[in-house]
């Protein structure tokens, strides 16, 4: 039974970080407009960015 | 276009730092993501401007620049560019009480989600641990593990209820809160005294269950109402409306109206729509306030006399000090009986605060008289306590909670495809109540702007010719003309002759537009009006052409197909207009309504309707004018087009869009099933204490059936509420 000694506070810790990533994406707007960003994954608007040359092919995310 | 290029927007640019500004805009014509794509990369290509973003939901965008590139008209310019008009919109301070009460309940339903969540998880070990092999104190510390969790959570997410229920209690009244307070208080102080005695159940689950659920529903009303407000917002910003201000130092500016303050001073030229309400301080005029009282006769206007936001100011250029601008003090007639309809209207009670007034007496006296049995059948008082607080936690209403703001959502949805913004959700419930339509006339069963009447009359080239010079005249009936004629090219070197016309030299001769006198058309003019009589006239002469356009109130184009659906469904049907007999007769014949009245003051429109309520008739209001506004906020339910004045939308309990009056059978539809969806639904609640409580009294309801009952009861209501989307096949 000694092992619930760590995996309690492992749980609540994971609730926690839950509730944190939860707490931040409310601050940071996320919630704002429901609808927008399902409709932004369609737009093409990465494959604009003029392409790097290709020696140095990186996986840049801007 | 000109006029809107001048429009000066400082009133609604925020001020970031040094040099940066920010401004949102509602944007007309934003439907897919191509768009939002557009604007956002159009603008952002813009030097100067540095973040351009679309909120989709609310159809607007930030824009964020550097003002020592750029003035705000030109951001709104470049929007134009790519084929978006943009109006500025400054947010009210009720709008962003509105977020953050919204952001509140979602940080409460966030905190209630954690402590669900990790307090189940203790409690699905205790009742596996119950049914084999725990030992007594691994449950004990499990017990206080979950008290350290729930007690916290629950004061922090239980606030909005605690707060209504204590405001209830204050005012001697009952609501839903209160068995809902009085459940999680009594449910959490049992289980932290059931945990000191090291018993085999505790709540703790149950309690921020219940808080979880039920913020769910209390957070889906909340959305309604939030996205009718910010519709309703934008709307009265694309209206666009005007006002040209005259500054101290006598020049002058175009500004939205949102932006003109009481005090100020602005110019009306003639032909222009009063945009404000104000005093006349300068000029002598005749003013057209059709759209505003119904009545069709032009009123004086001299120095002194009070004017309102909707009419047309019709000869001379007035200057008018501003009394208050869009919120919209007016009539005192009118306001007084505002303020009196609006009460009597409050006593209205909802369904679910009925509900509520039925259910908290029965759910109190079963748990006492539980209490009482156990006692008298000589169990030990604390048992006896303990079984009677499970029947007061089983009871709790979670199932109610979610019944009814659950419908008012997916119903609201379904509306606001429809083409309804609903302004309050409670408006659904008396909406499916109503059987008695009152109509207005103007501007709610005819189209708000003046149609052309006789296109049998001229012939085309004169139309073509009218169609073109009249799209060079500001006057609101040549605007008219120029929009029925689907005219195109106006010509060029115009000259507008204030109060008089437009005219212009075209293959060597003079062709002019504007009234009888202007346009040398006396007698033609005076035949017309005995075959148009209440007819407003616009004559035209080119050379010895000469027509005469009578323009006037014409029906919506599917008025009588929506009468005739409305009888067909049962409703008494009436108008009740300030116009005169003679128009009102002639339109209630030709929709087949039997009973109409005419020349009606706004007090006496109201005196009808409290008629009818005395007849036992649950009246729907349908207008548009100031003078409807008392009516529409005493009337059992209201509905007002979007084009109506600004205090008769806040009046109304819905808005419908468009040209069409097809919305409102639509929204009485949606409405009553709607209202069956709730009945449905407190009805399965009641079915639901039918087979959770005797299991309560018996004493047999442990935390595990509670938590099984509860969360299924929601999941069941959540559901039948979706139905309310699928849409008639009509």
């Amino acid at each position: 039974m000694n092992v619930i000694v760590i995996l309690l506070p492992l749980a609540l810790m994971l609730g926690f970080a839950g509730l944190a990533a939860f707490l931040w994406s409310l601050n940071t707007g996320q919630f704002d407009d429901l609808e927008g960003a399902g409709w932004r994954v369609l737009s093409d608007d990465d494959l604009q960015t003029p392409r790097p040359p290709p020696a140095s092919v990186t996986n840049e995310v801007s | 276009m000109s006029m809107a290029n001048a429009i000066d927007c400082s009133a609604f640019i925020r001020h970031l730092g040094p040099g940066r500004a920010s401004m949102d805009i509602a944007v007309d014509g934003i439907r897919c993501a191509g768009c939002a794509t557009a604007i956002e990369r159009g603008l952002a290509n813009e030097p100067g401007i540095s973040i351009a973003r679309v909120n989709f939901a609310l159809k607007r965008v930030t824009v964020e620049w550097d003002e020592a590139k750029l003035a705000g008209a030109q951001v709104l310019q470049r929007l134009r560019d790519i084929g978006y008009q943009g109006y500025p919109f400054a947010s009210g301070a009720a709008d962003g009480n509105e977020a953050r009460a919204s952001a509140h309940l979602l940080r409460c339903l966030g905190v209630a989600a954690f402590g669900a969540m990790n307090i189940m998880l203790l409690s699905v070990s205790v009742w596996s641990g119950n049914a084999s092999d725990i030992t007594p104190e691994t449950r004990d510390l499990f017990h206080w593990l979950s008290a350290l969790i729930a007690l916290p959570v629950a004061a922090y997410s239980g606030r909005p209820f605690f707060d209504s229920a204590l405001a209830a209690l204050r005012n001697r009244s009952v609501n839903m809160d209160v068995p809902i307070t009085l459940g999680i208080v009594l449910a959490l102080g049992m289980s932290v005294v059931q945990t000191m005695q090291h018993a085999e159940h505790a709540y703790f689950d149950s309690a921020v269950m219940l808080i979880f659920f039920l913020l769910i529903g209390r957070l889906l009303d909340q959305m309604m109402r939030k996205r009718a407000r910010d519709m309703a917002a934008n709307v009265a910003a694309l209206r666009a409306e005007t006002a040209t201000l005259i500054r101290g130092d006598g020049t002058t500016a175009v500004l939205p109206v949102r932006a003109v303050n009481p005090g100020d001073r602005v110019l009306v030229m003639p032909g222009e729509k009063i945009s404000v309400d104000g005093r006349v301080i300068s000029g002598r005029s005749h003013i057209d306030q059709s759209l505003v009282t119904g009545e069709t006769a032009h009123m004086p206007a001299a120095a002194g006399a009070r004017v309102y936001g909707g009419t047309v100011n019709i000869d001379v250029a007035l200057t008018i000090e501003v009394t208050a601008s869009h919120e919209g003090t007016l009539l005192d007639e009118v306001e007084a009986l505002l303020t009196q309809a609006t009460t009597a209207r409050s006593k209205y009670v909802l369904l679910a605060d009925r509900a509520a007034r039925l259910y908290a007496p029965f759910v109190h006296a079963t748990a006492l008289a539980t209490f009482i049995g156990w006692m008298l059948a000589g169990e030990p008082w604390a048992h006896a306590l303990i079984i009677a607080i499970t029947v007061l936690i089983i009871t709790c209403p979670c199932a109610l909670g979610l019944a009814i703001p659950a419908v008012q959502i997916t119903a609201a949805g379904t509306l606001f495809r429809s083409g309804v913004l609903l302004r309050n959700g409670d408006a659904i419930e008396r909406l499916a109540q109503a059987d008695t339509i009152v109509f207005d006339k103007t501007g709610t069963l005819t189209l708000p702007q003046a149609e052309w009447l006789n296109p049998g009359d001229v012939p085309a080239h004169i139309c073509e010719a009218a169609g073109r010079l009249a799209m060079s005249s500001r006057h609101p009936l040549a605007q008219a003309l120029a929009h029925a004629l689907n005219s195109r090219n106006p010509y060029d070197n115009v000259e507008e002759v204030p109060g008089s016309g437009v005219r212009v030299m075209h293959d060597g001769m003079e062709m002019t537009l504007g009234g009888a006198e202007f346009c040398a058309a006396n007698d033609v003019i005076a035949q017309a009006q005995r075959q148009y009589p209440g007819a407003s006239f616009v004559a035209f002469r080119n050379g010895n052409d000469v027509a005469v356009f009578a323009l006037g109130q014409k029906l919506r184009a599917d008025a009588p197909a929506v009468i005739e659906a409305l009888k067909s469904r049962g409703f008494r049907i009436e108008i009740l207009s300030g116009d005169c007999d003679k128009a009102v007769a002639s339109i209630a014949r030709e929709l087949g309504v039997t009973g109409y009245l005419s020349s009606v003051t706004p007090a006496s429109k109201i005196s009808r309707l409290e008629t009818l309520r005395q007849q036992g008739c649950k009246t729907l209001m349908v207008g548009d004018g100031l003078n409807d506004a008392p009516a529409l906020a005493a009337a059992h339910v209201s509905m007002s087009p979007v084009s109506a004045a600004h205090l008769s939308q806040t009046a109304a309990d819905a808005l419908f869009l468009g040209e069409n009056l097809g919305p409102v059978v639509e929204a009485i539809d949606i409405a009553r099933r709607g209202h069956r969806l709730m009945i449905q639904n407190l009805w399965f609640a009641v079915l639901y204490n039918f087979v959770a409580v005797p299991l309560a009294i018996a004493g047999l309801a442990t935390p595990l059936i509670a938590a099984i009952a509860m969360s299924s009861s929601s999941m069941v209501v959540t559901l039948n509420a979706l139905r309310a989307r699928i849409r008639s096949a009509a």
